[in-house]
């Protein structure tokens, strides 16, 4: 007998082989995204995938057999908040990568979770440019070299989730590819919760990082986010120098709060 | 059982090295994409935990339970 | 629910008959960021698009706001933005996106005086050649030229219609004049409104089969909520969508055919109003220079200089290149007004071909209306 991968479903016919380099955890969250859609029993057709320019921009494009609105680098939010205002109905998610999300696309990031819009965005961070060749980027851990970083990098990295919560998101969430199954769990919970969600996921970057930093490989990668991680529950008890180089998962926040598109139906409605 | 789509495999080894209970194997062949795909060498010890396909970036392997016959 | 077509004759700014005349074209989705001088265009949405079951939104700058117009078009809603020159600086990489991926919109820019932040409240014509070229790549543009507040209604509804029927982002190029000048404004009765709809696939269109992109005949557009599965992307793609960043072969048939379908039909797209017939001069004008274009004409007519003839460009793009052509067959001498250096004079040098001799006319002040004496002056000084 042969078996099919139950969420080859959802796969563009002609897209089934993708684009990314062998290892590339930017898989294994498509995979996670699929996977909540088909748990949830949700029809990928009430969908609108919207992404950056980068290697994560092509996680749903054209990977995912639905509609998908390809972008440019950083403005994913600001075209997914015009599909959302038009089509309240539709459920939208961005996935992009950290780079387009953080910095280019940053300013759409924090006022996406400050208006609170019914949207959710999955963040690949694997720390890098990726597509681009291995530049530093926000998200760069402090030291590492990169190819524009020789001497190492001097900026701190940003705290994504952080910002997001700080700007109003309703739901924000931190994996890695090795946390496939958490990460699975709140892709689910973000598509069902009213409001703006968020999800960083660290994603191994086996070529662009990995290789040329010398971290490793792939399997290195995934190896370094299973020792380094800890939960949400566990750092609580612990100190800041503890928690030094420490990546905290698992969900930070989830509370209720007015959505954008069901505020403005309301003003809408005065009129009727 | 597990089947893996030797032609979607990119040869990473997340999922070999991932299974706890080493039923994979990297094999010598190539395969289409030039890379040498995993290969199931001890199927009996397969918990079916789901690892290596939940991993695999690729949709390369599916892990079912096997049917009852009858 | 309010009316989206105010019929009735009013005394309105520029800007407001602008909003009204999206209205009346039928747009429901307003993304913007305000910008002097055409705030008076989103002030105006903000209040209507909620009482015509539309939505306006203020997004945090106007590189989101064209996002957020392309995005709300491709759920089917006619969308819009209105900015000044600054604003259009920053779009102009989305813009390049919207006529990449084929997405009906409207761009309204105010233009004000420039460059840089320049003088918010004076009308300059500075942005017309960045109207043309502003975003990378090799494209076309649409762009339209109102004079007066009535225009500013009845070009918008056209810039919606163009839009729709080419697939295309179509710029209404207003000036600070004639978005802040008051004038009388007929707003006709709907039934005598033409609106135009984009084509859509036809319903259960089988997904992966719709050629949706490309096509010099326009495709039709698979917008998203229907099933039809649709990938849209501004990187090179074929007639299905699907990327291709690999080949040459690729680049060039999606430029071209992107190209075409503009070029081919430019015909149709131009619009120009002359009463040229017997004449021995040209003004050639747009936009507010047109009112001055008037003026001097009448002064010339008083005075019984009647081989002065208008020529006018209602659509500065795609230029009218043929039509000046034949104009400079018949005509001695080409009198071309602008509220700037010098924008599309070289693009009517080069159609006039030597044929015509061309002159460049700014007014004395830029950034003001011309003078019509010195219009009037000029003339007199090709024909003594
Ligand atoms: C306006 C603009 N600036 C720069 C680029 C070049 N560029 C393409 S992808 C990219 C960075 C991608 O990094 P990230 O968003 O982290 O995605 P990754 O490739 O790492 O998944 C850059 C700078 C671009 N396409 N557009
Ligand atoms: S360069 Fe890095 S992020 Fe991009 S596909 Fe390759 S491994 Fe993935
Ligand atoms: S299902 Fe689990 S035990 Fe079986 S091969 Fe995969 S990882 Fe190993
Ligand atoms: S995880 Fe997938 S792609 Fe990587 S070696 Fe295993 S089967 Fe191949
Ligand atoms: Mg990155």
């Amino acid at each position: 007998m042969k078996l099919v991968h139950p969420l080859m479903k959802y796969v563009r016919p002609g897209a089934i082989s993708t684009a990314t380099c062998a290892g590339c955890g930017d898989g294994i969250m498509a995979q996670a995204v699929l996977r909540a859609i088909d748990e949830l029993e949700l029809n990928i057709d009430d969908f609108v995938f919207v992404s950056g320019i980068g290697c994560a921009g092509w996680i749903p494009s054209p990977f995912f057999n639905a509609d998908t609105l390809h972008t440019t680098h950083g403005r994913p939010i600001a075209f997914a908040s015009g599909v959302k205002l038009a089509r309240p109905d539709r459920k939208v998610v961005v996935i992009s990568g950290d780079g387009d999300l953080a910095a280019i696309g940053g300013n759409h990031l924090i006022h996406a979770a400050r208006r609170n819009i019914g949207m959710t965005v999955i963040c690949a961070n694997n720390g890098i440019y990726g597509m681009t060749g291995g530049q530093v980027a926000p998200t760069t851990p402090l030291g590492l070299k990169t190819t524009t970083t020789p001497y190492g990098n001097v900026e701190r990295a940003f705290d994504l989730c952080a910002l997001v919560e700080a700007a109003g998101a309703s739901y924000v969430a931190r994996w890695t590819t090795y946390h496939a199954r958490g990460l699975t769990r709140s892709v689910k919970k973000a598509l069902t919760k009213r409001g703006f969600s968020f999800i960083e996921v660290l994603s191994q970057c086996p070529v662009q990082y990995g290789r040329r930093t010398g971290v490793g490989n792939a399997v290195a990668m995934m190896k370094g986010y299973k020792e380094n991680s800890l939960s949400v529950k566990k750092a609580a008890s612990l100190n800041e120098e503890e928690l030094k180089n420490k990546i905290i998962v698992g969900e930070l926040v989830d509370k209720d709060s007015p959505e954008l598109t069901e505020e403005i139906e309301k003003v809408r409605r005065i009129h009727e | 059982m597990i089947e893996i789509d030797e032609d979607l495999c990119k040869g990473c080894e997340i999922c070999v090295a991932f299974c706890a209970k080493d039923v994979l194997e990297m094999s010598d062949k190539f395969n289409k994409k030039g890379v040498h795909p995993p290969l199931v060498v001890r199927e009996e010890d397969c918990n079916l935990c789901g690892n290596c396909m939940l991993y695999c970036p690729d949709l390369a392997i599916v892990v079912a339970e096997e049917e009852e016959s009858g | 629910m309010g009316k989206e077509i105010l019929t009735g004759v009013y005394f309105m700014q520029g800007d407001i008959a602008c909003a009204e005349g999206a209205l009346a074209a039928g747009c429901k989705f307003f993304g913007g960021y305000p910008i002097t001088p055409a705030s008076e265009i989103a002030e105006r949405m903000a209040e209507r698009l909620p009482q015509v079951g539309g939505v306006y939104i203020q997004m945090e700058d106007e590189l989101a706001s064209i996002a957020a117009v392309v995005g709300s078009s491709w759920t089917g809603a006619k969308s819009m933005t209105a900015t000044s020159g600054p604003g259009i600086s920053l779009m102009q990489e989305n813009i390049g996106y919207a006529v990449a991926t084929e997405t009906p919109c409207v761009l309204i820019n105010v233009q004000r005086g420039g460059p840089s932040t320049g003088i918010p409240s004076i009308h300059l014509q500075g942005d017309i050649i960045q109207a043309r070229r502003g975003s990378h790549g090799e494209y076309k543009i649409i762009a339209l030229a109102p004079a007066s507040a009535q225009e500013m209604f009845d070009f918008t509804i056209d810039a919606f219609n163009l839009a729709e029927k080419y697939r295309t982002a179509v710029f209404v190029l207003a000036d600070a004049f004639v978005g802040h000048t008051r004038e009388e404004v007929i707003i006709p009765e709907p039934e005598e409104i033409y609106r135009v709809q984009r084509k859509l696939p036809e319903a259960g269109s089988s997904e992966g089969k719709i050629r949706g992109f490309l096509d010099e005949d326009i495709a039709p557009m698979p917008i998203f909520g229907h099933g039809f599965k649709t990938h849209v992307t501004g990187s090179c793609h074929n007639d299905f969508g699907q990327r291709n960043v690999i080949d040459a072969e690729a680049l060039d048939y999606y430029i071209k055919r992107l190209n075409n379908k503009i070029s081919k039909r430019a015909h149709e797209i131009i619009s120009v109003s002359q009463d040229m017939d017997g004449k021995e001069v040209a003004l050639i004008s747009y936009g507010s220079c047109y009112r001055a274009a008037r003026e001097a004409l009448n002064i010339l007519e008083d005075e019984g200089m009647r081989q002065v003839g208008s020529f006018r460009l209602i659509t500065v793009w795609p230029f009218p290149r043929v039509q000046i052509q034949e104009l400079a067959r018949k005509v001695k001498s080409i009198i071309v007004l602008e509220n700037n250096l010098g924008q599309i004079t070289p693009y009517v040098e080069a159609a006039a071909g030597g044929q015509a001799e061309v002159i460049f006319l700014p007014p004395r002040v830029l950034g003001t209306l011309h003078d019509p004496h010195a219009i009037v002056d000029k003339v007199k000084e090709v024909i003594p």
